[in-house]
């Protein structure tokens, strides 16, 4: 591997016919992924179970009731390498009562990949998928349109596809969208070109993800350091002056000398250093973890947020979310939450639900207001203290919260700052 | 604009020490469980980076089985040493005298499983809220869903099917009396992405990974080293074999691969040409489809 080789998170989420393990077994096993304890293991299963030859669904069943129930009922992280990239993939049920795990997967990822049976074209499963990519903005998704040895390779199965979801995508709000013919069971443009669909003058799937441009897709206009921590050697130490903010940049470029203001205190200073372990260095962008200096001696604590004093973020105690709730129990009317943005903590209250999506329909329903398992909901909240947000669509990171109840300690909640 | 980018060992590197310093925001008492194995040694050093130029500012935790090999615990008080760290020993020998747990019996027995005991009763009586270790998720299937905050109950257990969600990088460590977390700052990384990253930054691990002479035998496909615990069956036999350490386990149990690596450059490749997972040589992941989901519930690392 090179050292310039960057590393993509994509996110898979698909049901148990739609072929998505085997596809993501595919991935591996023809990318030289999989091991050969790994690979023994999954023949004898698969002998166990009468299957013909080897079923590369297995290797992605995880856990022990998933491989006794066969279903993935939890985001399980793969990983594999290529001498261009390094990927990980979240890979998710796709069900509609898993759509938390499947936001879940989603949240952190570069490119989805949304399957579609070619004999059956665009379903409601398929509209579910890419609403939660473009809920989650996932900046790229790949259309992988499966089986098409079931469907003789036409082409015509293939444009009817894509004729369909472009018709309801136009509602959502993704910026590249790629459709690629394949058949994961045989490795049709899986890892190699296919020779069963000459009229398909495209890249293959695993070329796409090797290539596709993801470096763009981090904002890097607004500078926003959340602070994690403060560092404060001990008085034994050498440094024992030194007072440096902790954190990871969360979007744009940071410089030595550029002028700051700590937020929500709202004083201003210049950036004195900029370190890590072995070096001080000139500049930091995201997602660089780093810790800075300032000249000037302010009191600044987790939670803060140093930002460029030409470009900061709104400090607002009222958002407007749209919020999965993540959890059994229902949210209870006006109750009060911890709230968490960045490494900032508040309390929070959900004041008012404004409409509900039908995730099948994408229709929204504002007679029903409760928040139950599964529900993406557009909602009102109110926090004890501002919090320094930037709208979703800008910033993944200071764009998004979730809910914590402080009964339970349970994450029951996360939104996304419209 | 291009070179705004970080390649992925230090994207890697950044979401670990990130990890790390949002365990030590939110967590009371937080130790690394350290092995002297090298995912262990790998966590210590992005702890080092994480919080320089203060020290690391909490302690390192060894869950000591009595079958170690010496290489490992000189190397163990070398570091503590070196990183003016304190270090908390849990005894399986100790919880073995107070009658804790019971001893297995056979050739095969390994004091693998008995270190949970006394792993949660180091973590209850040092009043620890969150154990760092040095899981990856590419080690193992049931490691595949683990989350980078791990709750475990106030019996030490772990849930696989009611985790709490981790959404982008917000992590909530929130606990009550009793209950602890485990944090996994390199899930990420696979065996690879470790060596490489060894390598790069020259860090130091114990001789055991270089290949090197040493006495074994030859046991469930494996080269299991001679040590004053091993009992030798009638058909087995000593021999001198040139061999290094894929993982550092039990001397028990840890059982080696013949090869001529000597240099971390020489590691690396060896181990791009792998065949076989890394755990594949430890016999106490052999022992069933689900070996390591059953130990991870009960409080296992």
């Amino acid at each position: 591997m090179l050292d310039n080789n960057q590393l993509l998170r994509f996110t898979t989420a698909g049901s148990v016919d739609d072929g998505k393990s085997t596809l993501i077994g595919r991935l591996l096993y023809d990318s030289k992924s999989i091991f050969e304890d790994q690979l023994e293991a999954i023949e004898n299963t698969s002998k166990k179970k009468g299957h013909e030859g080897v079923d590369l669904a297995l290797f992605t069943d995880g856990l022990r009731d998933e491989r006794e129930q066969g279903i993935t009922i939890d985001v399980a992280y793969r990983y594999f390498t290529t001498p261009k990239r390094k990927f990980i993939i979240a890979d998710t049920p796709g069900h509609i009562q898993y759509t938390r795990n499947m936001v879940t997967g989603a949240s952190t990822a570069n490119a989805a990949i949304i399957l579609v049976d070619a004999r059956h074209g665009v379903i409601e499963q398929t509209k579910r998928h890419s609403f939660i990519a473009s809920l989650l903005q996932i900046p790229h998704v790949i259309v992988c349109i499966n089986k098409m040895d079931l469907v003789d390779y036409k082409e015509d199965a293939y444009n009817k596809v894509i004729q369909q979801f472009e018709e309801f995508s136009s509602k959502l709000l993704v910026h590249d969208i790629r459709f690629i013919p394949i058949s994961a069971l045989n490795g049709d443009n899986v890892v190699n070109r296919s020779e069963n669909m000459n009229w398909y003058q495209g890249a293959p799937l695993l070329h796409t993800l090797e290539t596709m441009h993801i470096s763009s897709d981090i904002n890097k206009v607004d500078a926003r350091f959340p602070v994690q921590t403060v560092l404060r050697p001990q008085s034994d130490d050498d440094n024992r002056d030194y007072r440096g903010y902790a954190g990871r940049v969360a979007s744009g470029i940071f410089r030595v000398n550029d002028e700051v203001t700590v937020m929500p205190s709202g004083f201003t200073s210049k950036i004195k250093s900029i370190d890590v372990l072995d070096k001080s260095l000139n500049e930091a962008y995201a997602p660089m973890s780093v810790s800075l200096t300032l000249e000037d001696d302010i009191d600044i604590s987790r939670g803060d947020m140093i930002v460029r004093s030409n470009n900061k973020p709104e400090a607002l105690q009222d958002i407007e979310v749209m919020l999965c709730w993540l959890n059994d129990d229902a949210a209870k009317p006006r109750a009060k939450y911890s709230i968490r943005h960045t490494s900032n903590e508040q309390k929070a209250m959900i004041k008012e639900v404004i409409y509900k999506i039908n995730i099948e329909t994408l229709d929204r329903n504002t007679e029903d207001k409760s928040l139950n398992m599964n529900d993406i909901s557009k909602v009102k909240i109110r926090t004890t203290k501002p919090l320094m947000v930037d709208p979703y669509r800008e910033n993944r990171t200071t764009g998004s919260i979730i809910l914590i109840d402080d009964a339970t300690n349970e994450t029951v909640a996360a939104g996304m700052i419209v | 604009m291009s070179k705004y980018y970080l390649n992925y060992l230090d994207e890697l590197e950044s979401e670990a020490i990130f990890v790390l310093r949002e365990v030590w925001a939110q967590f009371d008492n937080p130790v690394i469980l350290f092995s002297g194995g090298k995912d262990s040694i790998l966590v210590t050093h992005l702890a080092k980076k994480a919080f320089y130029p203060a020290r690391i500012p909490f302690p390192l935790m060894h869950v000591d089985t009595g079958h170690n090999f010496p290489e490992t615990i000189k190397f163990r008080d070398d570091i503590i040493k070196e990183l003016g760290a304190q270090l908390i020993v849990g005894s399986v020998q100790d919880s073995i005298d107070e009658g804790r747990v019971a001893e297995e019996k056979g050739k095969n027995a390994t004091r693998n499983a008995l270190q949970i005991t006394t792993l949660l009763d180091a973590i209850e009586s040092n009043n620890i809220d969150c154990a760092i270790g040095g899981g990856r998720r590419d080690e193992e299937k049931a490691r595949a869903k683990e989350r980078f905050f791990s709750h475990r109950d106030d019996f030490g257990q772990w849930d696989p099917k009611n985790q709490r969600p981790e959404l982008w990088n917000i992590f909530n460590g929130k606990h009550f009396e009793g209950e602890h977390f485990r944090a996994f700052p390199i899930s990420n990384w696979t065996e690879m992405d470790v060596w490489n990253y060894i390598k790069r930054e020259n860090i130091a691990i114990p001789s055991l990974y270089f290949a090197h002479e040493r006495e074994v035998v030859w046991r469930q496909d494996s080269w299991i080293p001679n040590s004053e615990f091993l009992i030798l069956e009638d058909h087995e036999e000593i021999v001198t074999k040139k061999i290094r350490f894929r993982t550092l386990g039990d001397i028990t149990i840890t059982g080696g691969i013949e090869s001529d690596a000597d240099t971390l450059e020489k590691i690396a490749d060896e181990v791009s040409g792998m065949r076989q997972t890394e755990r594949g040589n430890r016999s106490d992941d052999k022992r069933s489809e689900s070996a390591m989901e059953d130990r991870k519930r009960q409080g296992y690392f």
